[in-house]
């Protein structure tokens, strides 16, 4: 897709990211959300909506920004914070193709830990390939998206990435995203759920955004974010001497 | 060959780089051509700062600064005739030495990548370990592979960041002949160093940087002379001081004697006819010399004197 220099940064970024202890990390989160169906399957609760809750509520706000957070800093993150990155960058490779590949490898990675498990999930909650199970497959896949070129930004703005990811899915997503309507519009989760309900038509979604607002909305944020990444990346510096 | 040396020239002019009220490099103006140039100072003294300026990892704060006639910040195409060794040790450790050379060369969109990854890890002798894991590699290993990545494109300007760190002496001996190599070959060489023996080693031409200012700039031994011939300062102990420092005073090679609690501090403008004439004079007067230490051997002594003349 980006030729030659876009599949080596994409093979390079692969290898590191798959290779590092932190992969059981991005396991976790989606194994947590399968076990929790197949029990809650197993229980037959009293509520009959649970599933849209808890592949919803719980997949959408906690195992998706989760286990994108975890692999969308860590792509380009983890070069940048032990000096690898230099190799890469002391070379004519255009930093819109560094950018790219390092943030397609996250989203694909983050679409197979979390938009596929939230289809086997779905798939086990509601008995087959209902609305509500390929919605959330198809929310979770825009969510993969948007979600890591957020990460990948913050990644190459700052060196405490995870916890400035952190901060931002607690203070912006959870809190204001989930309290005052307004901020809805800049919610990745409420672009997630706003195009996995315009499949599901799901109530217990809590989806509070058309689909034609989550798109267009998703596209912006994805588009800036990965512009102002590639921007930061030009002006990539490294440490002089201790002054 | 006068193409390729005005394409190997690096040149800044009234290049400064500060952050916020520190200012690490302060109006450096400098021409680099071929062959080696050794980076010289102290640690801290902002060589790695200028080193990062010219391969376009930081911005100058003020002046300019081109590698083959083009400014190096904010354009990746200049890695085309321009190589970089960084200092930190970090090489994506799980990929074979070959692996990394190979997707450097691929980097470059070089026209066989496999055969100039093999050329370039045959320059530095490692085709044997070019199947390991980097992360089994020594630290000359990592070194020279990494100097085999910054070759892989054939570039006609080489940095390298205190490319001896680390280094055993035979590593240090292998790594100067093969920059030699290089240099021979036409390119321009530039690495940092705070040692001096390593810059005498290999260079011709050396820059001393002294708190991010040039303090010395040209052919090594000039420079070396000066470093030499300036006044020097012993700490003489006898079984008496005082007369010796009355005899020391009259003799030319002396500037000034100071009688100190811990003995008598002497200053020569001439280490080696001081260090002559001591012992005659000792002899002559009957005083017996019990200690004999120089006080201001230390490289940063040195660099300080290259900066106040």
């Amino acid at each position: 897709m980006f030729g030659v220099q876009g599949r080596v940064v994409a093979s390079i970024t692969l290898r590191a990211t798959m290779g590092r202890k932190r992969v059981f990390l991005f396991a976790i989160p989606p194994l947590i959300l399968v076990l929790v169906t197949v029990l809650l399957k197993l229980a037959h609760p009293p509520a009959t909506d649970w599933p849209s809750h808890i592949l919803g509520d719980f997949g959408f706000s906690v195992v998706l920004p989760l286990t994108a957070l975890i692999i969308g800093t860590s792509v380009l993150g983890a070069e940048i914070d032990d000096g690898s990155v230099i190799h890469l960058l002391a070379t004519p490779v255009r930093r819109s193709t560094v950018i790219m590949s390092k943030f397609v490898v996250a989203a694909f990675l983050t679409m197979i830990f979390v938009a596929v498990p939230e289809l086997i999930a779905g798939l086990i909650a509601t008995g087959g390939a209902t609305k509500l199970a390929v919605g959330l497959f198809v929310g979770a896949l825009v969510g993969s998206v948007i979600y890591n070129a957020v990460f990948v930004m913050i990644s190459v703005l700052t060196t405490r990435a995870i916890a400035v990811g952190l901060l931002y899915l607690l203070v912006w997503e959870v809190v204001l995203g989930n309290f005052a309507s307004g901020a809805r519009i800049l919610s990745v989760e409420q672009y997630s759920l706003g195009v996995a309900n315009s499949i599901a038509h799901n109530t217990g979604l809590n989806a509070h955004l058309g689909l034609p607002t989550a798109v267009v909305m998703g596209a912006v944020v994805t588009v800036a974010t990965l512009a102002f990444a590639i921007r930061r990346l030009g002006s990539f510096s490294l440490k002089g001497d201790a002054v | 060959m006068s193409e390729r040396t005005s394409m190997s020239a690096i040149e800044l002019r009234n290049v400064s780089r500060w952050y916020g009220n520190v200012v690490a490099i302060n109006d450096i103006t400098m021409t680099i051509s071929q062959g080696v140039t050794g980076l010289l100072g102290p640690n801290g003294a902002g060589k790695s700062t200028l080193l990062h300026l010219i391969a376009g990892f930081l911005e100058p704060s003020r002046g300019e600064l081109t590698v083959g006639g083009a400014a190096s910040w904010r354009n990746p195409d200049i890695y085309r005739v321009l190589g970089l060794v960084p200092e930190r040790d970090s090489v994506y450790a799980f990929l074979t030495g070959q692996e990394f050379v190979r997707a450097t060369a691929r980097l470059h969109k070089l026209p066989d990548p496999d055969a100039a990854a093999q050329r370039a890890i045959g320059i530095v002798e490692m085709t044997g370990a070019q199947d390991r894991r980097i992360s089994t590699y020594s630290k000359g290993m990592r070194q020279r592979i990494k100097v085999a990545a910054a070759l892989v494109h054939d570039p006609q300007v080489i940095l390298l960041d205190e490319p001896f760190n680390g280094m055993d002496p035979r590593q240090r001996l292998h790594m100067m002949d093969l920059l030699d190599g290089l240099a021979d070959q036409g390119r321009t060489i530039l690495f940092s160093s705070h040692i001096l023996e390593e810059v005498e080693r290999l260079s011709g031409t050396i820059q001393v940087i002294v708190s991010g200012r040039l303090a010395a700039s040209g052919d090594f031994r000039a420079i070396r002379r000066l470093m030499t011939s300036r006044p020097h300062v012993f700490l003489v102990r006898t079984s008496d001081d005082r007369r010796l420092g009355a005899t020391l005073i009259g003799r030319p090679a002396v500037t000034g004697v100071e009688v100190t609690g811990r003995g008598l501090q002497v200053r020569a403008s001439d280490y080696g006819a001081f260090s002559r004439e001591l012992a005659t004079l000792t002899r002559q007067e009957g005083i017996r010399l019990r200690e004999l230490l120089p006080e201001d051997e230390s490289l940063e002594s040195v660099f300080a004197y290259l900066v106040e003349s």
